[in-house]
């Protein structure tokens, strides 16, 4: 079966702009998503090592509470694997893949994603918080730092964009 | 009253209604095509402007509705949480983010649409990212005095400018149409140089 065709992006754009509002109002904060990846990332480290988890002074505190994954952006993650999950179905793209363009193999891809993670992992605790917690979420309360994030990410990828064009292209 | 305000994001109501707001969050970015990494790169080679379309249009209709809101008195904007301003290491961590974004084809929100597509590079992206956030945790010594440095609780731009917050707002929603426009002429002009 074909895939449905993507939505309007305006109309989606719409749609995730009236959703954050109703975070705004309802939770009283924006929306995120790396926040859940680094306490996903800190709960895994701590069954390994809980003594050099519970004393990382970035990380320690967040097992106080007993356990890093009481956090409202954990959920807020499972909402997104969630809600991702039932659209994809829903539309017929759903499917078990490495996505890369046509003249790159899965290797190359998959050893290019580890390093783009890891960039990302860094990156967005540098700027405490992501894409979404920063750009879109700091954004639409116009503060200046969101707006440094946006630039800097944008002009970053645009630059880097043609050293990986073998992976898309 | 917002959770936040009355102290219960972490706790059954706020893990609740979390929930239900990422499903939907999960859902409009779905729909948008972002469960792709090759759309979500395609703006870095010109082609297809989605996720500024998707993005701008987001913040600004978030924007205007909390900022029309707090001038008609329904919203208290000071009982919300700020996400912090910190120039320098959000101006290091956009450099190093953007970088990621390009080369990994996703960004953590988007990562977990893919995911839950099954694109097993997404699935692989999100445990790098955990792991770039361990790395970041463990050499925290020796970077917290940079990671904080600029920090201030509200730098907006409208307080910067000396302008109301609703001024700001439609000072934003000028600057997406301008970008919208622009865009688009940009995805037409790279259509017909791929065309000939």
């Amino acid at each position: 079966m074909q895939p449905r065709p993507f939505w309007n992006p305006y109309l989606a754009g719409i749609g995730l702009g009236l959703t954050l509002l109703l975070s705004y109002l309802v939770l009283g904060t924006g929306m995120g998503a790396s926040g859940a990846i680094s306490r996903i990332a800190a709960q895994a480290a701590h069954a390994m090592a809980p003594q050099a988890a519970e004393s990382s002074p970035y990380i320690g505190g967040w097992f106080e509470g007993g356990s890093a994954l009481h956090y409202y952006l954990v959920f807020m993650f499972a909402g997104l694997l969630a809600g991702g999950f039932l659209s994809a179905l829903h539309a017929g793209r759903t499917r078990l893949v490495v996505e890369r363009g046509p003249g790159a193999g899965s290797g190359l891809r998959l050893a290019l994603t580890i390093l783009g993670g890891l960039a990302v992992g860094i990156g967005s605790r540098f700027a405490m918080g992501c894409t979404s917690g920063q750009a879109l979420s700091g954004g639409a309360l116009l503060q200046g730092g969101a707006f440094a994030f946006t630039g800097a990410t944008f002009a970053s990828a645009f630059l880097v964009a043609p050293l990986v064009q073998k992976e898309w292209r | 009253m917002n959770l936040f305000e009355q102290g219960l994001l972490d706790g059954p109501l706020g893990f609740a209604l979390s929930l239900v707001i990422g499903a939907l969050f999960g859902f409009w970015l779905e729909r948008a095509g972002f469960g792709s990494s090759r759309k979500l790169t395609s703006i870095f080679y010109f082609e297809d402007f989605a996720v500024l379309k998707v993005m701008f249009s987001a913040m600004v209709t978030c924007s205007l509705g909390l900022h029309l809101l707090a001038a008609g008195g329904y919203v208290d904007l000071s009982a919300l949480a700020v996400p912090e301003t910190a120039v320098w290491p959000q101006v290091v961590g956009g450099l190093v983010f953007g970088a990621g974004f390009v080369t990994g084809g996703w960004c953590p929100g988007t990562a977990a649409v893919g995911a839950a597509s099954g694109r097993i590079d997404a699935i692989v992206f999100l445990a790098a990212a955990g792991a770039g956030s361990l790395v970041f945790a463990s050499l925290y010594e020796s970077v917290a005095d940079f990671a904080s440095k600029g920090l201030c609780a509200s730098c907006s731009i409208p307080e910067l400018l000396g302008v109301s917050p609703l001024m700001g707002a439609l000072g934003l929603t000028v600057v997406a149409l301008g970008a919208f426009v622009g865009a688009t002429r940009v995805e037409q002009w790279s259509a017909a140089r791929r065309s000939q």
